[in-house]
């Protein structure tokens, strides 16, 4: 008996719809979020991620409306990321029935936000994205930056003590994204996965990278990741999620079948 | 058409726990209030909880929840805390350096600690994710769920009765630990079942089906 590793899927949703589309062998429109939501609760998925990847006032509307609509349909976790700036965003995915809201660069431009947002609404639903990029080059010691802007913009911060300060300021659960490998589809960064998992006492989600199975298991065995977020891998039938866990499962972790 | 109180002490979002009621029971009339009145003449009560133990008390103790509370569990009908609803049920609470709770249940809550382990293995607090609820015995809140069924938690303080015979479910990390009590009435959980998919909503149905009695 022991805590299952979670496995969450991730969308990116612009404007109500997401991005990129997802394809499941049974339904051929699979652009509404909270479809795909269904979707993968039924096959399993132990949370959902839908990271807000719209620009404008009518389409944060929109994001608002859709996790309303996924609240009362869906019932695993619900986490909303992407322009979570002030703790009235926070308050309205909450109040629209999100369960946590993850914060990226508003972190890194104000720390004290994040403070701010776990002293209103609690650390359990605070989670922190961080963006790390390996900086040290090939035999020196390893090291990692925080990222922004979509891992164009360095901010000379270490990234293991940067998740370190996170959590200190009250974040409840790290998202990982490791950008050299996002996209990439050679797996997460395992090194700086099981680096920031060990130096913070709470959940590390692994993101980033993953093009097989075995990605997940690495994330969880030498990533010491507590949950695995992917996207693609899911969203294009590559693999479903009773696949993943059985995988899993066969690799000796704990998962909810 | 049956009704159902979700008592609102302005601690955190309840729209989870009032749209799950209604999907397994369309129709179901949901109060999210937290008017005496309207506890009172509820056929069901439940007492949500997220968030810090000392904020959510003094916001009970505020607003008169705590007698609403000892009212619903005495008038007999059924009864359900969930999460920090659960431990508020409580005699007292280690977080925020102590706290006097609601004393429904003989026993404490505690915290996890910052070195759980097990089997060397460093195990993070919160305790959040899915785990697997041992069933004690048969209650009416457990029809239909498998022994072993995975809940989901987060919480980073658990329960531990007095009265063992009160327990009805029991769950392992680093620690056995209580996560349902059950007297009469009145049924307490630590995991959420509003957010544990098929075996939460099921759970809820079954509160929603349950006369009170065991």
């Amino acid at each position: 008996m022991a805590l299952a590793k979670r496995i969450i899927p991730c969308l990116d949703v612009e404007n109500g719809r997401v991005v990129k589309g997802v394809q499941f062998v049974d339904i051929r429109d699979a652009g509404d979020p909270v479809e795909v939501a269904k979707r993968y609760d039924e096959q399993g998925a132990d949370e959902i991620t839908f990271l807000d990847i719209t620009a404008t006032h009518e389409g944060r509307d929109t994001m608002v409306h859709t996790v309303e609509r996924m609240a009362s349909q869906v019932f695993i976790p619900l986490t909303v990321g992407g322009g979570i700036r002030t703790c009235d965003d926070i308050r309205t995915m909450l109040n629209a029935g999100a369960d946590k809201v993850s914060i990226n660069s508003a972190a890194v431009f104000n720390p004290e936000f994040v403070k701010e947002a776990a002293d209103r609404f609690g650390s359990q639903c605070i989670v922190v994205a961080i963006d790390a990029k390996k900086v040290s080059n090939e035999g020196e010691e390893n090291r990692w930056e925080i990222f922004t802007h979509g891992g164009r913009k360095p901010t000379g911060i270490d990234a293991v003590e940067w998740a370190q300060k996170m959590v200190d300021l009250g974040a409840g659960e790290i998202l990982l994204t490791s950008m050299d490998q996002d996209g990439v589809k050679n797996g997460y960064d395992l090194e700086v996965t099981r680096a920031i998992s060990e130096a913070v006492n709470v959940p590390i989600i692994a993101s980033g990278g993953v093009g097989n199975l075995d990605h997940l298991v690495e994330g969880c065995i030498e990533g010491k990741a507590d949950a695995v977020l992917a996207a693609s891998i899911f969203h294009f039938n590559e693999y479903s999620i009773p696949q993943a866990k059985e995988h899993m499962r066969k690799n000796g972790i704990e998962v909810r079948l | 058409m049956s009704s159902v109180a979700v008592i609102d002490y302005g601690m955190g979002n309840l729209h989870s726990v009032a749209k799950a009621l209604e999907s397994v029971e369309p129709g179901v009339e949901v109060r999210v209030t937290a008017d005496p009145a309207l506890v009172a003449s509820a056929d069901r009560v439940i007492l949500p909880g997220v968030g810090a133990i000392r904020d959510c008390v003094a916001e009970m103790l505020r607003l008169g929840v705590d007698k609403e509370v000892t009212e619903a569990i005495e008038s007999g009908k059924p009864f359900l805390g969930i999460c920090v609803g659960m431990q508020a049920l409580m005699k007292h609470s280690e977080e925020n350096g102590g706290v006097e709770c609601l004393s429904q249940f003989d026993g404490n809550v505690k915290y996890f600690g910052d070195n759980l382990e097990e089997n060397g293995q460093r195990l993070k607090v919160p305790h959040m994710g899915w785990n697997e609820v041992s069933q004690l015995g048969d209650h009416p809140l457990w029809a239909d769920i498998a022994d072993g069924s995975r809940f989901y938690f987060v919480h980073s303080y658990y329960v531990e009765a007095k009265r063992r015979d009160l327990v009805a479910g029991v769950c392992h990390y680093g620690k056995q630990f209580d996560v349902a009590l059950a007297r009469g009435n009145a049924f307490a959980v630590q995991f959420h079942p509003e957010k544990s998919s098929k075996a939460g909503l099921q759970l809820l149905k079954n509160f929603l089906n349950w006369d009170g009695k065991i």
